[in-house]
């Protein structure tokens, strides 16, 4: 698998670099500013593209408008998205042409490696993969509102790690329960929000973003 | 044009309204203040002034500001008021009252007052009789010319210089009534003004005294603005040493221990990396928050109307933004405004109860003007140790003042104003 990386510090890239490689990505390019980012994303059409929020030489959210505007090129271009902290407001622009191919994260999620290789996979895969951090806000802003209050804690906990973008097997790994007892939850869940139930990864986390997002 | 004129004599009656108003409420008054002011000091001396003199100023300044309020509303003519504060606490009992007295007396401000009544009551009074007789005076020559001049046949009755004897001559002062009631038609608003103008010209402050209040104002937000600097520093001096550097040290104690055991007893490594790790996550955490409070890194990539957006985004109440910022003002000032609406945010979350917020921040005639306004309870005042004033001292750096509208049953509506321009 491709991988166009974007990250201004040499000590961070080269970290990624090497945790990529470990893990069997192709490194395509590995860039630092945003020019070259664009450049890159453009000439090498990666699988995945793996870009730092903030990047020179503006400093400021170069890295995030380099890959919107790629996307609007090459619709669905699947970007998994590093930043120092999270914020809704970036979720938001990120998710909203609705194609999928959308992750993320804080730099930190770096730290347990094979969750983050987890999430590059299922980005590159077309999934997304959303901060825990970004969901929590979310479903706090939510939680005094009549569905998401109605929700038991254990179906709460599954709805925090789908809206992450994971997989019923990887949620009935995590929280220790088997598949069947998590599409009970994520069927129940549904009902409870009202939303049609969908097969679809990527599609039913969009579809709980935009629920979470609505007001 | 019917209708030009229609609004021009409309215009002209309601100056005439406003001004016979002004005539008899306003100039009596300041007849009276006048007396009683100068009888007030005359005393003095005796003693008996030192009582009354603060209670007299007190009501000259009232009527001050009850006709710097009119010059507003009615010819937008604006004077500012040039009144040094009084110290909140001048003491009990008749020391305080001559406290008071001598800090009073000791404003020039007290004394410009003094001569505005008198300009009032002389000048002031005699445009507005102007005003009024203007649109009053050509009424009698109507009533002359429709048969009023017979009862003058024997004696010459004198409208203007305009002898009236007969029905002629009082078709002549029809005349003259009428050119003076179109004079009128053009001459009374701004005659109107030019008696707040006067006003204007005696009360407001001098240049000097202007500057001595700049002054005075920017030693004071100089003050506040090192003082609240040093305490930040000392804030972040103080999260670094006890949260963050802590927490460096003992990983890298861990990992000294680590280093150690790794071959000896390997479960146990493994148990002291994951700690080592869960430290390094949560000093990440805290550098985190620290950022954010000094210099929130979406205003840093955004600007100020992305950051304000972002942070309604986090409010646990529903909220309205609606930002109109053609550029980028300067990082300072955006930073503090940014902190000023996180501030009344967090306060209209905490204590207004509201489910509602709107967030309006727009930029015109090189004023930022941010408003926030919640429909909660209402019943916030700035002062008193309250977060307001803490957002006030904050926006006096740079010149900006806060206004806040909350009756009691709400809604409370916070306004903030800072000059600058964008980029």
């Amino acid at each position: 698998m491709r991988v166009v990386l974007a990250e201004d510090l040499f000590l961070l890239r080269d970290g990624l670099v090497r945790m990529l490689e470990a893990y069997d990505f192709e490194i395509a390019a590995a860039v630092e500013s945003g020019p070259e980012l664009s450049r890159a994303l453009a000439e090498l059409k990666p699988d995945v593209a793996v870009v730092d929020v903030r990047l020179p030489p503006s400093h400021t959210d170069e890295g995030l408008q380099c890959v919107l505007a790629a996307r609007r090129e090459r619709p669905g271009l699947p970007v998994l998205v590093l930043s120092q902290h999270v914020e809704q407001l970036y979720a938001r622009e990120l998710l909203a042409d609705g194609d999928g191919g959308i992750g993320y994260l804080l730099k930190d999620r770096v730290f347990d490696a094979g969750q983050f290789v987890d999430a590059v996979r299922r980005v590159a895969a077309g999934g997304t993969a959303m901060d825990p951090q970004v969901i929590s806000q979310l479903l706090s802003r939510r939680a005094r509102d009549k569905p998401i209050g109605g929700l038991t804690p254990r179906e709460r906990e599954v709805m925090e790690l789908m809206a992450q973008g994971r997989s019923n097997a990887a949620i009935a790994s995590q929280m220790v329960i088997t598949e069947r007892a998590v599409a009970k939850h994520t069927s129940n869940i549904f009902g409870k929000l009202g939303l049609p139930p969908s097969d679809d990864d990527n599609r039913r986390v969009l579809a709980v973003l935009a629920y979470l997002d609505r007001g | 044009m019917t209708k030009a004129i229609q609004s021009r004599v409309q215009g002209s009656l309601l100056a005439t309204g406003r001004a016979f108003v002004l005539t008899f409420a306003s100039i009596a008054g300041s007849v009276t203040l006048f007396v009683l002011s100068v009888l007030s000091l005359a005393f003095i001396p005796l003693g008996v002034g030192l009582l009354t003199t603060p209670w007299v100023t007190e009501q000259v300044r009232a009527h001050a500001n009850r006709r710097r309020l009119l010059a507003v509303t009615w010819s937008d003519v604006r004077i500012p008021v040039p009144y040094r504060p009084l110290p909140g606490d001048t003491g009990e009992g008749l020391a305080g009252q001559v406290r008071r007295t001598v800090l009073l007396l000791r404003d020039p401000a007290t004394w410009r007052d003094l001569q505005w009544l008198l300009v009032d009551m002389t000048a002031g009074a005699f445009v507005l009789v102007l005003v009024v007789g203007l649109t009053v005076y050509p009424a009698e020559a109507l009533v002359l010319a429709a048969g009023l001049w017979r009862v003058y046949e024997d004696h010459r009755y004198w409208y203007a210089f305009v002898p009236v004897d007969s029905q002629t001559s009082a078709l002549y002062a029809l005349t003259l009534g009428a050119a003076l009631f179109v004079a009128g038609l053009w001459a009374n608003r701004p005659l109107l003004r030019l008696h707040f103008v006067l006003a204007r010209s005696v009360l407001a402050p001098t240049h000097e005294q202007e500057l001595a209040r700049r002054i005075d104002r920017l030693t004071e937000t100089r003050h506040e603005a090192v003082d609240t600097a040093a305490s930040e520093l000392r804030r972040i001096e103080r999260d670094l040493h006890d949260g963050a550097q802590a927490r460096l040290v003992a990983m890298g104690m861990s990992l000294g221990t680590i280093e150690a055991l790794v071959e000896k007893d390997p479960a146990q490594a493994k148990k002291l990396l994951a700690m080592a790790r869960q430290s390094s996550a949560e000093a990440l955490t805290e550098l985190r928050d620290l950022v954010r409070g000094i210099h929130p890194p979406v205003l840093a990539e955004r600007g100020l109307g992305d950051a304000v957006k972002a942070l309604a985004l986090r409010l646990p109440v529903a909220s309205e933004v609606s930002v109109e910022l053609p550029g980028r003002a300067g990082a300072p000032v955006e930073s503090a405004a940014y902190f000023a609406v996180s501030e009344t945010l967090t306060n209209a979350v905490k204590h207004a109860g509201a489910d509602r917020i709107w967030v309006d921040v727009h930029h015109a005639d090189g004023m930022l003007r941010i408003s926030v306004t919640d429909n909660g309870g209402g019943g916030a005042v700035v002062g008193a140790g309250s977060g307001l004033s803490g957002i006030e001292r904050r926006l006096g750096t740079f010149d900006g003042v806060l206004a806040v509208s909350s009756p009691a049953g709400g809604p409370t509506m916070v306004t903030m104003e800072i000059p600058c321009a964008l980029s």
